[in-house]
């Protein structure tokens, strides 16, 4: 045999998939809850609190009342195209956490268990890939309900989504320069030794926040679902289950993408920025937990962050989304990318012109 | 044209500057806006755990007031139903026939007394014409219902508990409403 399957090492990946796929769900869910609570605290309101205690419940009343509801198919839609478009935004939301590295390795059963799926060299190229492919659910689904205002919600969806990955991926060009993988493993251990990376691109992560907001389609950017001028915007003709999958592909989105930018650009699972945490003297495991547990720390407050911000601004104009789009995010990452790659040269020739 | 207060301002309408295009401090304002509210005071109240108390003065479901040995005040002159502006009150009358003075203040009582809570606006109107104290508004509102017919509320619903047999209802139902209702006689 050419290559040596260890069927321990599957066993380990698969678990490890079940795992990071549960939490993502079971994490989404509770972001709906932590949305609604969020909504109703900024809003001098209460929020959700009459199923269980403090309302902790009430996601789970939400799916039980979204799986019994009745599953309506337009009858002049595109069958297969309209329940592929739910399902691939839920795939593609899922997909993405395959090489989010959620932890340090820890030890068990003798064995050394890296806390990421998969270390795959282009890491970051690949969550593009992922991430765009988010769109063509919500494309899919909008073309096969057969009806006007899904299809202007999802070729919004579409131009919208076109229009920030152009400045997301300059942003992105500009922090490969810095750190000159594209790893997210990597990045992180970069980060573990040197600084975070948001000290050297603080332009380039806000713009790559920006960027992610209009890619999750939250509000300010959330277009493509107008609610006050094309009805559901794509989801219009949906029901039932397949409703849920789009609105609950939107908080997977959210989870993952707050992943991502605390990995790019605040030291993944690195505690604290210029602490070497290595001299704390705890034994690996309890390393990887705490690197985990920062992780996760760092995911909170990117969700608290989107929340509020949908909370506070109202929708962007359509003119006005894509002036800011193409006529100012678009050339700030752009002089961002030039001023980077100017530094990074200088550095690189030790500071001599 | 002249202004006609001090308080009209003059709309500037410049093309916006480069930093009110990016929108981002205007963004931070609004979000230091609401994040402020976060730790501002919560109005609203846990409803059916927690009441607000009524006014003195609200008008809510009638009651029909019995006396301190529980009989009846009515006696069904048809004067609330004459008062009422909403017409919500119909009322029949009988004779009390002898054994029944333990159930009925005065010879006539209102063998049938029926209040229309749809037509009903509140107004009290049936209090204040009431010369036996026997009508008054509690503290209490219709609730909800699946049929239209169920609003209209029979002398069974009306009355007061009795004041020796069920004295905590009777207590209950009488709330703070009665009284001022006597301290005004």
């Amino acid at each position: 045999m050419l290559i040596a399957i260890d069927l321990a090492m599957i066993l380990v990946k698969l678990v490890l998939i079940v795992i990071v796929v549960m939490a993502s769900l079971l994490i989404a869910m509770y972001a709906t809850y932590a949305e609604r609570k969020v909504a109703a605290v900024l809003q001098d309101r209460r929020g959700p609190n009459r199923a269980g205690p403090f309302g902790i419940l009430q996601p789970v009343a939400d799916g039980i009342k979204l799986f019994f509801k009745e599953e309506i198919i337009p009858n002049l839609s595109s069958k297969f195209l309209f329940i592929l478009g739910p399902s691939m935004a839920m795939l593609t939301a899922i997909m993405t956490s395959a090489i989010v590295p959620w932890g340090d390795t820890i030890h068990l059963f003798g064995r050394d268990i890296s806390l990421q799926i998969a270390d795959v060299n282009v890491g970051i190229l690949y969550v593009f890939a992922v991430v765009s492919m988010g769109v063509y659910g919500i494309m899919i689904g909008s073309w096969a309900s057969n009806n006007k205002y899904s299809l202007m919600g999802g070729l919004r969806a579409a131009s919208q989504i076109i229009s920030y990955e152009l400045a997301m991926g300059i942003t992105i060009i500009s922090l490969l320069m810095v750190t000159g993988t594209l790893s997210l493993k990597e990045m992180v251990i970069q980060q573990q030794q040197g600084a975070w990376n948001v000290f050297y691109q603080p332009l380039g992560f806000l713009l790559f926040l920006i960027c992610a907001f209009a890619e999750c389609n939250r509000t300010p950017f959330d277009l493509s679902e107008a609610e006050n001028e094309l009805i559901g915007g794509y989801h219009t003709e949906y029901s039932s289950m397949k409703l849920g999958f789009y609105l609950f592909s939107e908080y997977i989105n959210m989870f993952i993408s707050s992943v991502i930018m605390s990995t790019l650009f605040f030291g993944g699972y690195d505690v604290l920025p210029f602490v070497d945490e290595s001299a704390w003297g705890l034994s690996q495991n309890w390393m990887a937990i705490i690197g985990l547990a920062a992780l996760m720390i760092k995911v909170v407050c990117f969700l608290f962050l989107f929340m509020w911000v949908r909370w506070t601004i109202p929708r962007f104009r359509y003119d006005q989304l894509m002036n800011l789009g193409w006529r100012i995010l678009i050339p700030l990452a752009l002089l961002n990318m030039l001023v980077t790659g100017l530094v990074v040269l200088l550095k690189m020739n030790h500071w001599h012109f | 044209m002249q202004a006609l207060t001090n308080r009209a301002k003059l709309v500037e309408r410049k093309p916006m500057n480069l930093l009110e295009r990016l929108y981002l401090p205007a963004v931070f304002k609004g979000m230091t806006i609401t994040f402020g509210h976060m730790f501002k005071k919560r109005p609203t109240i846990n409803y059916p755990e927690k009441k607000r108390p009524f006014s003195p003065v609200f008008r809510g479901l009638h009651i029909l007031n019995r006396d301190e040995e529980g009989r009846e005040n009515c006696t069904a002159c048809g004067l609330c139903a004459v008062a009422c502006p909403a017409e919500a009150i119909t009322m029949e009358a009988a004779e009390r026939v002898p054994g029944e003075e333990q159930l009925y203040h005065e010879e006539k009582y209102a063998a049938k007394y029926e209040i229309n809570m749809l037509r009903c606006i509140f107004c009290g109107l049936c209090e204040d014409a009431c010369p036996k104290d026997a009508i008054y508004l509690s503290e209490t509102f219709a609730p909800a219902d699946y049929q239209r017919s169920q609003f209209v509320y029979k002398k069974e619903e009306l009355l007061i508990p009795h004041p020796i047999h069920e004295p905590d209802a009777y207590k209950k139902a009488l709330g703070n409403r009665v009284q001022r209702g006597k301290v005004n006689q």
